[in-house]
């Protein structure tokens, strides 16, 4: 039951990365979008994400629950040494949940208003993913001191550090990306397909040189991160077909096929998350002087991994299906009225 | 402020602003679905409007409810990493179980207000319904988890250590049956009386006249029926509470002195310091009879509990006159509508009348508050009853007094902005809804 679990909390993880991240990058494309567009940019997203978003942000929910209940030491371990850019993450949940609520659910469209709900939501989509991936980020980093007794290593120097930071920009460009092409299949517009095609090539670059970054910030706290990618054979085949399904990508995009890009997409991404995880399997956290928290050995007892395995079977049973029938039923119904 | 101090503070502020959201969230799918119901049968355009009306206020408590709820997933480790450590594995059943209530709360949702006019009608409905079935799922989830601090079990605890874990058996412990059916009576009834309210001030300033009468007929049904059987679930949650935590049942009373004949204390001022209660009426023997069904039978007081495990008094004493004293009157309002109903249709239109319910809008959030409050603070000092104290589960974090805060500020701003945005939705009524 232990892999189900597991297997569980990486799914959770992947699919929050995926449609919650399409989700923020949606906002982070509103972000970096001229005034003239913004307004179409808007009406596309809300018209794309809409009826989604909050069943997109409830993979968070589960993967924290799983981690609490299955992984407990790991939890209280990262809510202890991470407490801050957890935080701040939280900080940014709150108001760009809100914030997009409210200015759909306001029943006066005012300029003003609508302009600060705006402001917050572009923001916040933007701060959000940039803390997640400093999260993710610095569980990996080896900075993490579970013995450290100042303030500054214990509680600052955890996260705070240029491989992590770099992680954090490099998630911001992938949820640009990763919004953008799902936008490309939403629009129906020409010239909004345009745009967010536009869009696309300038965030995967952007990713690409991001990307670097977490390399070379890597070198700067010593690790190396050529071990990870050549040092196992599925993390190498991981990031090869990466590449080839970016090609992919671009070439199913060139010739109109929107939604098949939508899936290379996704699964480039998801190839990229397994690269990492595999490298580190089974460990969840990697701190200080090789002390790691291990998927393995740091769980809770049987019984209760059991029940929660059960639980998430019997849940997903539920949750899939409906899951599906939602994206199903409002695909590409993207139109300016 | 110390740490200690700072850390409950948050939790507190956490969860009393939650859980104003999270009821509102579960109760009103339950109107809307009502309202829907009415309008599919009747093809009366009006309760199509007053669906529609809600479904928007719906939206708006749910992003805020979703979002301060996955704040509270985190809160939990980010304050009390020692609790979670070692609660997770035990009470995680049912917030694992709510995580798939509340998924499907947001799949339903997505449907429903998404779904005019897409759907077969009756479908559309059933994802309206589905979103108030797993809304009080979900509250009904949590607060099993919540009366599992109450009351533990599922597990032994031998010298410092958590063995034989089950949390199945955690999850129905004793006390979460009185405490989700209490909690979930308190929700219909603070929310209907919230909603009727509003509905009842719009009608008394003459506005829509016919939309707010409707929509005020289906919240305060439920709000008045949820006050009237509260009574009964409250006094299954005393005794629970007298067996299994005398120390919280004490606090409630401002009860020092075991006695038989115990005497049930309404107001009054404790002085913990002289072991009394000044200014209280004293009904002698009914405490005995409530808690025990007969008259003699001795109660525990405090002087059975070491002062290093009693909560604190005037608190949990005050808080429990506000509950009680509100759901009092709310019952009576309610058994007033139901008179209303069936004896006097005059009064419905009269001034007095709605004047009434006006004034009792906010009245059962301020007793479900309080009663929040008899509960959590009732538990102290202790976060597990009786296996580990709050002050030992505090993070080692120093400055959480900068979180509180912090989020004092972004919990003060929030409300503002939902008050706000409730606000602009009751005065846009009659633009967007006035039926010629």
């Amino acid at each position: 039951m232990l892999t189900v679990v597991i297997i569980f909390l990486f799914f959770a993880i992947l699919l929050y990365f995926l449609l919650g991240g399409a989700d923020f990058g949606a906002g982070i494309i509103e972000l970096f979008t001229s005034t003239d567009n913004k307004h179409r940019t808007r009406s596309t997203m809300y018209q794309a994400i809409g009826p989604i978003w909050e069943a997109n942000h409830m993979w968070l929910i589960i993967a924290v629950v799983i981690l609490f209940v299955g992984f407990p030491d790991i939890y209280s371990k990262m809510c202890t040494y991470l407490h801050i850019p957890l935080l701040i993450m939280l900080l940014g949940i709150i108001a760009r949940g809100t914030a997009f609520a409210f200015r759909n659910y306001d029943a006066i469209k005012g300029e003003r208003t609508q302009m600060l709900y705006n402001n917050i939501f572009v923001y916040s989509s933007f701060l959000t993913p940039l803390f997640l991936g400093i999260i993710a980020g610095s569980a990996i980093s080896r900075q993490i001191d579970f013995e450290a007794t100042d303030f500054l290593s214990a509680y600052i120097f955890s996260w705070l550090n240029w491989f992590s930071v770099a992680v954090g920009l490099f998630t911001v460009s992938l949820c640009g990306f990763l919004a953008a092409i799902y936008l490309v299949g939403e629009a129906t517009d020409e010239f909004d397909v345009k745009r967010f095609i536009k869009k696309a090539k300038v965030l995967n670059m952007v990713a690409f040189f991001c990307g670097g970054l977490v390399f070379l910030a890597a070198e700067t706290l010593n690790i190396h991160m050529a071990h990870w990618i050549f040092g196992n054979p599925v993390s190498l085949t991981a990031v090869i077909a990466a590449f080839i399904s970016l090609i992919l990508l671009w070439v199913t995009i060139s010739r109109g096929k929107k939604q098949i890009a939508r899936v290379f997409a996704a699964f480039q991404v998801s190839m990229i998350l397994l690269s990492v995880g595999y490298t580190h399997y089974p460990n969840f956290i990697m701190g200080k002087n090789n002390k790691n928290l291990s998927l393995l050995t740091n769980h809770a007892t049987s019984k209760t991994i059991d029940d929660l395995g059960i639980a998430l079977l019997i849940g997903s049973l539920f949750i899939l299906p409906s899951l599906f029938y939602l994206f199903y039923s409002f695909r590409g119904k993207t139109n300016h009225e | 402020m110390n740490d200690f101090l700072a850390a409950r503070s948050q939790m507190a502020l956490s969860l009393g602003f939650h859980i104003i959201y999270s009821c509102i969230g579960m109760v009103m799918p339950v109107f809307m679905a009502i309202s829907h119901y009415k309008y599919i049968k009747t093809q009366n355009p009006v309760y199509k409007n007053i669906t529609q009306a809600w479904s928007k206020g719906v939206a708006i408590f749910f992003a805020t409810g979703a979002v301060s709820g996955t704040m509270l997933s985190f809160e939990l480790g980010l304050l009390w990493p020692k609790f979670m450590e070692h609660a997770g594995p035990i009470f995680g059943m049912p917030f694992s179980l709510e995580g798939v209530a509340f998924f499907i709360e947001a799949i339903a949702l997505g449907f429903f207000l998404y779904g005019w006019n897409r759907f077969n009608q009756w479908f559309h409905w059933f994802t309206g319904v589905l979103v108030g079935i797993s809304g009080i799922l979900s509250g009904i989830l949590v607060v099993s988890a919540n009366s599992w601090m109450n009351s533990p079990s599922g597990f032994d605890y031998v010298n410092g250590q958590y063995l034989n874990i089950d949390p199945m058996k955690a999850m129905f412990n004793g006390a979460w049956f009185s405490e989700s059916l209490h909690m979930t009576i308190a929700a219909f009834s603070a929310t209907g009386f919230a909603v009727a309210g509003i509905h009842a001030l719009m009608i008394y300033r003459k506005q829509n006249i016919e939309f707010h009468t409707k929509a005020f007929k289906i919240a305060i049904v439920f709000g008045a029926a949820a006050a009237i059987l509260q009574p009964l679930s409250g006094d299954i949650s005393a005794k629970h509470a007298a067996k299994h935590q005398p120390a919280k049942l004490a606090a409630m009373e401002a009860y020092f002195h075991t006695q038989t004949y115990a005497p049930l204390i309404i107001g009054g001022i404790p002085d913990t310091a002289a072991k009394k209660v000044n200014y209280a009426i004293e009904l002698p023997g009914l405490l005995s009879f409530l808690v025990n069904d007969n008259f003699k039978q001795e109660v525990k007081g405090l002087d059975t509990i070491p002062v290093k495990d009693q909560p604190n008094v005037a608190v949990t004493h005050y808080a429990f006159q506000v509950m009680v004293g509100i759901g009092m009157l709310t019952m009576l309002i309610g058994v007033l509508y139901f008179i209303a109903l069936w004896k006097k249709r005059s009064w419905l239109s009269k001034t007095w009348f709605l004047k009434l319910f006006i004034i009792a809008t906010p009245l059962g959030f301020i007793a479900l508050e309080a009663g929040w409050t008899v509960t959590e603070v009732g538990r102290q000092p202790w976060i597990i009853q009786g296996i580990m104290r709050t002050s030992e589960a505090i993070t080692p974090m120093p400055g959480i007094h900068y979180s509180f805060y912090l989020f004092s500020f972004i919990y003060f701003t929030l409300s503002l902005a939902v008050i706000f945005l409730l606000q602009r939705q009751i005065k846009m009524v009659p633009e967007l809804y006035d039926v010629k």
